[in-house]
């Protein structure tokens, strides 16, 4: 994969994951020109289109289009499913996720994808190990914070 | 100084913001704020600053004052500072920062931390946007971590590993040892990313492929642990839709694609898994038919067996049926892929794609245009060209242009019939005329004049289009074209194919005209009108009106139809007795690949303004070649005829005579013309001088076709050398050097030449009349001979000049060519 985005339908970016080295000028570019021609599309098409010189999936949840750029070689069926898994984290972690979840808590659907894909790739098949991991982050996260605030001197 | 705002505060409050001026205005406010809290070094709120940063930063406001602080961050002890610090700068920062660097160290330590999940974040860092250097800095940490024990850590490592060999791939051999048990592995996390490690280094090299085929014995491993996955019971952990891991066996599926391509043992140790997994799949969910996509990929692309094959395109043909859109995208890629190896299985679901012609989605309607292109033949072509030419009126005008050109090549290939043919070519220019390419006007023309017996029927149906509409240029361009050419046939109303039309003369010229004035026509089209209404000045009688409508024009604003309306009026006024031979029919131009008719026209490049060169299609230039070539307007008022002979094909005589040579020149209607003593000033480009007697071909021998002496008589030699025109091999192309060992000069040298009838002949204009004495210099000038039969070569020349005051003639037979220059 090459990157992932979520836009809403009002074309407004709350997720941006790039795997591809890239400046942030190119980057603002291609998400402006990607997220016009997605919101172009009807709703009977095809969640799959060539851009560029690229291939593009994506799928609308809800309000939210999720979006990946993958490679000529890889299977865009099973993208569909990696989009799908994502979402259903979110869900699992939010409960019943929704737009305003991932606004308000935009670090936290970050630390989410980076424990299932590591450099574009699945790094866990298992919805449990990844919200387990992520889990037990978040514990040590609220300790070490914690931890500090009592006894650290800095 | 008080907090500074928590994130949550700040993003609710700039969701309020009502306009985008109001909402900017917060973010400069805020922003000012936390680049004084870092100026203050403050630890205990960098973390939330940044954090505020990077949503301000998604907004689209620049963030690189915060870069430094996200370094610190990372280096702080805190989790919570490291989980943020290590985000901002996968998002802030990329390699392209010098900033970037400094990270180095930092993530070092953190990959040897005691905690896995600051090891975690500083592997997925480094895997996700790690640069070379810090790459080859730290592959040796991510080595040691690949053969941890702990899986958390070595997946995570894999996908680090898979990175520094995208970014730095000659340290792949030092990956390998790690390798070895990663299979064995129970974690499904492991396995997958070990997959794609393994299908990283052995897409990158073949030695690794090699090596991984035979030593490490993969294949077998591979099909083991998917026969697993397909074999065990449910599993809630890795299930999806009642399918076991399917991220895991998609890529394994992959990476036995790789092992099997080109070996034929891996190939078959790998066939019964692979038939069982298309057979067993369940495909009532999007999951089980991207397993089976993944799976007809690998049996197409490894030496399967033919049944194997077989089921792979079946399983295509019912992903076309499928009522998904996506799933019958993805069958018609594939199927686009596959087309050329396995076509008979393709053609079966022909009716299928064809039906997808009709889908409303565009990229399904491209795929499906292009598979219906590739499966067109000849047993299938009146099928398919119905389906396509009625495609080719109702799609979007982004497919018309594609879809033309297609109907135009597949019609060539597999014509039943020249009339269908033409019939094909009026309905794609009737109904996409202005999509269609612009060198197709030349390419149609050129395949136009190949149909001699359709020349009637053609020129019939082309006006009657023109009668309707006039907006279409290309249809225009070619329909002007081909009534210039065959007017006569248009209004004598010989029309074998189809009830002929009553048309006279004047309502032709009408419709000619009608293009010169109308807005619609563009001047390329004006172009064409002109020129055609000019060759009908020999084949109707009605002269005197082409004439009032050539000479209004000689004052056109456009340069371009000035040019050849002056040029027209002149061949009215003074050379009139060359007009017809000038105007006659055009010869059937031969194919070339690219360019069509451009060949044969660029060797009369004469001093042209290269306005007309570069605008105007082939076709029209040559006439208007001729004109330029006596007339030479550039050339202030130097005027050299040329004697330009083109043997027409002689249809009538018995089987493989020479032409009779007088009674076939084309330049009837009078005296041969006279050469004008001038020098000529208009030289083809790439004759050099003539003067020069250095054989202008040295490279001709390197070509290996000998040079030859045609004929040496009374002092006069004229030798032939011989080079080939590419890219088009049965055109010889032949240059004769004429030289004079008499005392005198010959003057008013004119050479000519005919060839048999299964040849045809051009002469280009001469380098001069004038052979000088004493072989001085020699006169050049070039035949070009196509010779589509591959016969044997014979030519008869005739030979006229003037030699101390006295006219000499004589005629000979050129028999002795080599039988490179014909073979």
């Amino acid at each position: 994969m090459q990157f992932m985005l979520l836009f809403s339908r009002q074309g407004k970016l709350r997720l941006q994951k790039w795997y591809v080295p890239l400046s942030d000028k190119e980057r603002k570019k291609i998400s402006r020109d990607l997220v016009q021609t997605i919101l172009a599309r009807k709703p009977k098409m095809c969640s799959f289109l060539e851009w560029r010189d690229l291939k593009i999936v994506y799928k609308r949840y809800a309000s939210l289009y999720f979006c990946c750029a993958v490679e000529d070689q890889d299977n865009e069926l099973i993208t569909l499913e990696i989009i799908h898994r994502y979402v259903e984290l979110l869900d699992k972690y939010f409960g019943s996720v929704c737009e305003l979840d991932i606004i308000f808590n935009f670090e936290k659907a970050y630390f989410i994808l980076d424990e299932f894909l590591l450099g574009g790739e699945a790094q866990e098949t298992s919805k449990k190990n990844v919200l387990k991991a992520i889990e037990q982050a978040d514990l040590l996260q609220e300790v070490s914070s914690f931890a500090v605030d009592r006894f650290s001197a800095h | 100084m008080p907090a500074p705002i928590r994130l949550r505060e700040l993003i609710r409050t700039i969701r309020t913001a009502r306009t985008q001026a109001e909402e900017r205005e917060m973010i400069q406010k805020e922003c000012a704020a936390i680049r004084s809290s870092f100026r203050e070094e403050d630890n205990t709120y960098r973390c939330r600053n940044v954090a505020k940063l990077l949503y301000m930063h998604m907004l689209g406001y620049p963030a690189h004052f915060g870069q430094l602080e996200c370094l610190k961050l990372i280096a702080s002890q805190k989790f919570t500072d490291k989980r943020i610090g290590y985000l901002g700068a996968m998002l802030l920062l990329d390699e392209r920062q010098d900033v970037h660097l400094l990270m180095t160290n930092c993530i070092k330590n953190d990959l040897n931390h005691s905690t896995q999940y600051v090891q975690g974040l500083a592997l997925c860092t480094l895997g996700c946007m790690g640069s070379s250097e810090m790459c080859r800095d730290l592959a040796g940490e991510v080595e040691k971590l690949l053969k941890t024990s702990n899986s958390y850590l070595r997946k995570k490592a894999a996908l680090c590993a898979v990175h520094v060999i995208r970014k730095v791939p000659e340290l792949m051999e030092m990956f390998l040892p790690a390798t070895k048990n990663l299979l064995s592995e129970k974690n499904h996390g492991v396995l997958h990313t070990s997959v794609v490690l393994l299908t990283e280094m052995c897409e990158r090299s073949p030695d690794m492929l090699a090596h991984f085929r035979k030593n490490e014995k993969l294949v077998p491993q591979l099909v083991r642990i998917l026969k697993n996955l397909i074999m065990s019971g449910y599993s809630p952990e890795h299930d999806v839709s009642g399918i076991s891991d399917p991220f895991l066996q998609v890529r394994i599926l992959r990476l036995l694609r790789i092992l099997g391509k080109s070996d034929d043992d891996s190939s078959e140790a790998m066939n019964d898994i692979l038939a069982q997994v298309a057979t067993n799949t369940e495909t009532s969910k999007n999951v089980g038919n991207a397993i089976l996509y993944e799976t007809v990929l690998t049996i197409m692309d490894i030496k399967s067996e033919s049944g194997l094959r077989v089921l792979a395109i079946n399983i295509l043909g019912r992903f076309l049926l499928n009522n998904d859109k996506n799933i019958r995208y993805v069958a018609l890629t594939s199927l686009l892929k596959t087309v050329q190896t396995d076509h008979n299985a393709v053609q079966r679901h022909r009716s299928t794609i064809v039906d997808c012609l009709k889908d409303l989605d565009v990229s399904i309607k491209r795929r499906a245009m292009e598979l219906s292109f590739a499966l067109v033949n000849g047993n299938n072509i009146r099928g398919m060209m119905k389906e396509l030419l009625y495609f080719l009126d109702s799609c979007d005008p982004e497919f018309k242009a594609d879809c033309a050109s297609g109907v135009f090549l597949a019609a060539e290939k597999y014509a039943p019939s020249k009339r269908w043919h033409i019939d094909t070519i009026m309905r794609v220019l009737t109904t996409a005329g202005s999509y269609v390419r612009d060198d197709s006007v030349p390419n149609l023309i050129q395949l136009i004049t190949n149909s001699v017996e359709m020349h009637a029927y053609t020129v019939q149906r082309l006006y009657k289009a023109l009668l309707d509409d006039i907006s279409q240029q290309p249809l225009v361009q070619v329909a002007s074209w081909c009534i210039g050419e065959y007017g006569d046939l248009l209004v004598s109303g010989q029309c074998e194919e189809e009830e002929p039309i009553q048309v006279t003369e004047d309502e032709v010229l009408d419709v000619l005209e009608g293009l010169l004035v109308s807005n619609l026509s563009t001047p390329v089209t004006r172009g064409y009108a002109l020129t055609a209404i000019m060759k009908l000045s020999t084949r109707f009688s009605s002269v005197n009106r082409i004439k009032k409508v050539v000479s209004i024009y000689g004052s056109s604003i456009d340069v371009e139809l000035q040019q050849r309306a002056v040029e027209y009026n002149a061949l009215f006024k003074k050379y009139d007795h060359m007009r017809p031979a000038l105007l006659e029919r055009m010869p059937i131009m031969e194919k070339t690949a690219t360019n069509g008719p451009t060949e044969i026209v660029q060797t009369n490049g004469e001093t042209e303004p290269s306005v007309v060169e570069s605008k105007h299609p082939p076709p029209v230039t040559q006439p208007t070649n001729q004109a330029n070539d006596l007339l030479d307007l550039l050339g202030g008022n130097d005027v050299v005829p040329v004697i330009q002979t083109t043997m027409p094909t002689k249809p009538a005589s018995a089987g493989g005579e020479l032409l009779d040579l007088l009674g076939d020149l084309s330049l009837s209607g009078g005296p041969p013309p006279a050469p004008a003593p001038s020098v000529p000033t208009s030289q083809p480009s790439f004759l050099l001088d003539g003067l020069s007697s250095q054989p202008l071909f040295n490279d001709i021998a390197a070509a290996g076709i000998p040079p030859m002496t045609a004929y040496n008589k009374n002092g006069l030699k004229i030798d032939f050398t011989f080079e080939r025109a590419n890219p088009n091999p049965n055109i010889a192309v032949i240059t004769i050097h004429a030289s004079n060992s008499t005392e005198a000069d010959m003057t008013d040298f004119v050479f000519q030449a005919a060839v048999p009838k299964t040849f045809q002949l051009q002469l280009l204009s001469p380098s001069s009349n004038v052979v000088p004495a004493l072989n001085q210099g020699t006169v050049t000038q070039v035949i070009r001979v196509l010779n589509p039969q591959k016969q044997q070569l014979r030519m008869r020349i005739k030979l006229t000049y003037t030699l101390k005051g006295s006219a000499v003639q004589d005629l000979a037979e050129v028999n002795n060519f080599p039988p490179q220059s014909w073979q």
